[in-house]
């Protein structure tokens, strides 16, 4: 799929999904839109449906009752699809690794191809993740 | 009449968070709204129940990542509380200090989001644009642009360089300008006035019998401010005016915010001015909490926030309960949505500034036999695995 993905990289139409985050992330992920980062320059864009998605930006502990609803967003997007864990909670679990109502497994729920740590992630840090996602996939 | 039901998210492209919406139409008109939450739920009371004080605090920041001072500013209140803990006077003004540019960030970015939702996307980019200046203040500060971990029981971790102060102004001052820019702008625009004008009306009558809170009870009318009715801070000490209109329309709870982002800037620049001049301690450095209960209280940039804490002497909370503002605010939406085209249900749902974060504490258990989570189902597995292996080889 060598060729697909060179064609994905030249520009990444992205997906937020938020499952149980505490907002940062996602108002940081939102932050890169406007006119200090200005991530659109680069062909970079957020889509409203996980259908017309290249990439899906995974914030938040997965919780029990979004856990389902998140499985089935990832198993509508079109495939190669690539999910990056934004901020501390997709990867470690972040201080909610006592809650009673996080999924044991992340992974299990949505396969998480990259993590972007940070509590929340500068935007410069998701724009350089970003980055290195582009350079994977153009090999 | 034919009824029927329309069903939003829970992850829909205009909602940042995940939420559930059921609208009841009958034609183009709402009728009835139902809201289904838990799609945020973490469990944070349970979570704070076995941690110290100190990581409590750390814990409560991440309720939302907007109120990230509110929360901890109200739960360090009611850890204070228990012991009726003195807070070194410079330490009140930097909390307040923090407290203010929280709500100068929450309000703007409300205001971005707020003219997204109607189309206005100027609006969103601009406001959005000025609220980068107040991130890079925080993170002049505290070290961090979201999720500053300033606060401590008995005072606050870092203190404001004053080197910093002249800088500090300096975006007060551009952010002033920029805010009346915003302002008039918003005021002179037909499209906004027609769109937002007399449009998901709160009553002063509804504000008072849904107990609302914050900007959505102070555009209907009804002056509830904690920073004015409580000891809280240094509020006491610097002069503003509580922002309180009359329509309750969402036209007015854009106006009073934008209004309260300019108090909030006084407040600001008070407290960088006494700061200069008020030296002292940050820190009360608090040995040991003794057993007793507390409240705390503060006015976050929605409303009034809530935290009860009971304590046993122990260094860790027995109890720990959080009312966020947004929970008082939802049920409004039953008065303000109810008879209003589609079109406009969200703006009227957004006017609150809802946030589902701040929200989901608790957690409804709709069939107890029920066993739902695979970590039950897996406890039970190899729970049942081990009788039988009891059974079968005995001891």
């Amino acid at each position: 799929m060598g060729w697909y993905n060179k064609r994905l990289a030249k520009s990444i139409w992205v997906f937020h999904l938020s499952a149980s985050p505490c907002n940062n992330c996602d108002i940081e992920i939102l932050d890169l839109l406007t006119p200090k980062y200005d991530l659109e320059r680069f062909g970079i864009k957020l889509v409203g449906s996980v259908r017309h998605a290249d990439v899906i930006l995974l914030s938040g502990i997965i919780n029990q009752k979004v856990a389902p609803k998140v499985t089935h967003l990832y198993s509508q997007a079109p495939k190669p699809v690539f999910v990056v864990g934004v901020g501390t909670c997709p990867a470690g679990g972040c201080c909610f690794n006592d809650s009673y109502n996080k999924v044991p497994c992340r992974e299990d729920v949505i396969p998480i191809d990259m993590y972007i740590p940070g509590c929340p992630p500068k935007p410069e840090a998701m724009i350089e993740g970003v980055v290195k996602l582009v350079e994977v996939l153009n090999g | 009449m034919n009824k029927n039901t329309i069903p939003v998210g829970p992850f829909h492209p205009l909602l940042e968070e995940a939420e559930y919406f059921n609208l009841v139409v009958d034609g183009e008109t709402v009728v009835d709204i139902d809201i289904d939450i838990g799609w945020m739920h973490r469990g944070h009371e349970f979570i704070s129940e076995q941690k110290t004080f100190t990581q409590s605090i750390y814990l409560v920041e991440r309720i939302c990542g907007i109120c990230s001072t509110s929360h901890p500013l109200a739960c360090v209140h009611a850890i204070e509380d228990v012991d009726n803990t003195e807070i070194p006077l410079r330490a009140r003004y930097i909390r307040t200090l923090i407290g203010e540019l929280e709500r100068i960030h929450s309000h703007l970015l409300w205001l971005g989001l707020a003219g997204h939702f109607i189309g206005y996307d100027t609006l969103w980019m601009w406001s959005w644009k000025y609220r980068e200046p107040v991130l890079q203040m925080f993170e002049l500060i505290s070290g961090n642009r979201n999720h500053y971990n300033m606060l401590r029981v008995g005072g606050v971790s870092r203190d404001v360089d004053p080197e910093k102060i002249p800088g500090l102004t300096d975006v007060l001052d551009m952010l002033d300008k920029k805010l009346i820019m915003i302002a008039k702008a918003a005021n002179d625009d037909p499209v906004l006035r027609s769109r937002l004008k007399g449009v998901g009306v709160l009553t002063h009558k509804d504000a008072l019998d849904y107990c609302a809170v914050g900007p959505t009870s102070r555009a209907s009318g009804v002056p509830a401010d904690v920073r004015k009715s409580e000891d809280i801070d240094a509020y006491s000490l610097v002069d503003f005016d509580v922002i309180v209109l009359e329509n309750g329309d969402v036209y007015d709870k854009l106006i009073v915010r934008v209004l309260e982002m300019l108090e909030s800037t006084k407040i600001c620049r008070q407290c960088l001015e006494k700061l200069k001049k008020v030296k002292g301690p940050i820190l009360n450095n608090v040995k040991n909490i003794s057993a007793g209960e507390g409240i705390g209280r503060y006015e976050a940039p929605r409303g009034e926030v809530f935290h009860y804490v009971r304590t046993d002497g122990t260094n860790r909370p027995i109890r720990h309960k959080v009312r966020a503002p947004s929970y008082v605010n939802i049920p409004t939406y039953a008065a303000s949505c109810v008879g209003l085209p589609i079109a406009d249900v969200l703006i009227t749902t957004a006017s609150v500034d809802p946030c589902y974060c701040c929200t989901e504490r608790s957690l409804k258990v709709v069939n107890k036999n029920k066993q739902p989570y695979q970590i039950d189902l897996l406890k039970l597995s190899r729970e049942k695995t081990e009788r039988i292996r009891r059974e079968t080889y005995g001891g």
